[in-house]
């Protein structure tokens, strides 16, 4: 289950209607509560897939190390990712699932018609490995602000 | 020196966010980690033994295939990241 802040929701759906028509992507960032994550803050990426933009999305690691870093200072951890389809609906294409590595993290799809987002949903990329990974429907819970880890993330 | 690592892969690190090695380079580094933490071989590594193309390795913010590869000196102070890419998209038609 995914669960994510108002203004954080807002924020996804608003940066695919921001770049359509191409494929907006991002990290969410927060912790994990047994099978729960918890979106407290996400992190807006440019699109490095200059060459098809607007059917394909690639998050530049570098930008990605950084903002693991910054999340690291803020106790979050990388919790998942969310993309747009532009006018595409919001479920996973074999192309998500090929790409997708983050076994046990959410991501997040919106679709965004004629440039206003539509429906957004969620999937876990579930499996113990390459071969066996799927990406899983889950519940998403929009809370009016999601609260931070007590703790830092992780010793 | 400290190698971060990905939420995904924690699971096969005792659930450790960072794990220290010795290391005088990238690939000594590597090694340490797969040593200390034998699960994380298969998730790293392919049958070839060589890291799998989706698994990205930065020496501090460079990628260490723009450096030396493996064969990248470190030093203690540096900080080794583990990054799986992210990439996707609807890719059928426009």
């Amino acid at each position: 289950m995914l669960k994510i802040g108002k203004s954080e929701w807002e924020a996804i759906r608003r940066h695919g209607e921001e770049t359509y028509p191409h494929e907006c992507c991002g990290v969410l960032l927060g912790h994990a509560e047994d099978e729960v994550r918890v979106v407290t803050s996400t992190a807006r990426c440019g699109n490095t897939r200059t060459d098809s933009p607007q059917n394909r999305y690639n998050i530049d690691p570098r930008e990605l190390v950084r903002i693991q870093r910054q999340g690291r200072e803020r106790g979050e951890d990388i919790v998942g990712f969310y993309h747009s389809h532009p006018d595409h609906p919001p479920r996973w294409s074999p192309t998500d699932l090929a790409e997708a590595h983050w076994i046990g993290c959410s991501y997040v799809i919106t679709s965004v018609d004629k440039g206003v987002a539509q429906i957004t949903n969620s999937f876990l990329l579930s499996g113990s490995e390459e071969s066996d990974k799927r990406l899983v429907d889950e519940p998403v819970e929009v809370v009016e602000a999601a609260a931070r880890a007590e703790s830092p993330a992780r010793s | 020196m400290k190698i971060h690592i990905p939420t995904p892969l924690r699971q096969y690190a005792d659930k450790k966010d960072t794990v220290d090695v010795p290391a005088k380079t990238v690939g000594e580094a590597l090694s340490g980690l797969v040593s200390k933490h034998p699960d994380l071989k298969r998730h790293l590594y392919n049958d070839d033994g060589k890291l799998r193309a989706f698994v990205n390795v930065y020496l501090n913010d460079e990628d260490i295939r723009y450096l030396q590869k493996e064969a990248t000196p470190v030093k203690d102070a540096d900080n080794i990241s583990i990054v799986p890419s992210i990439a996707g998209g609807k890719q059928i038609g426009t």
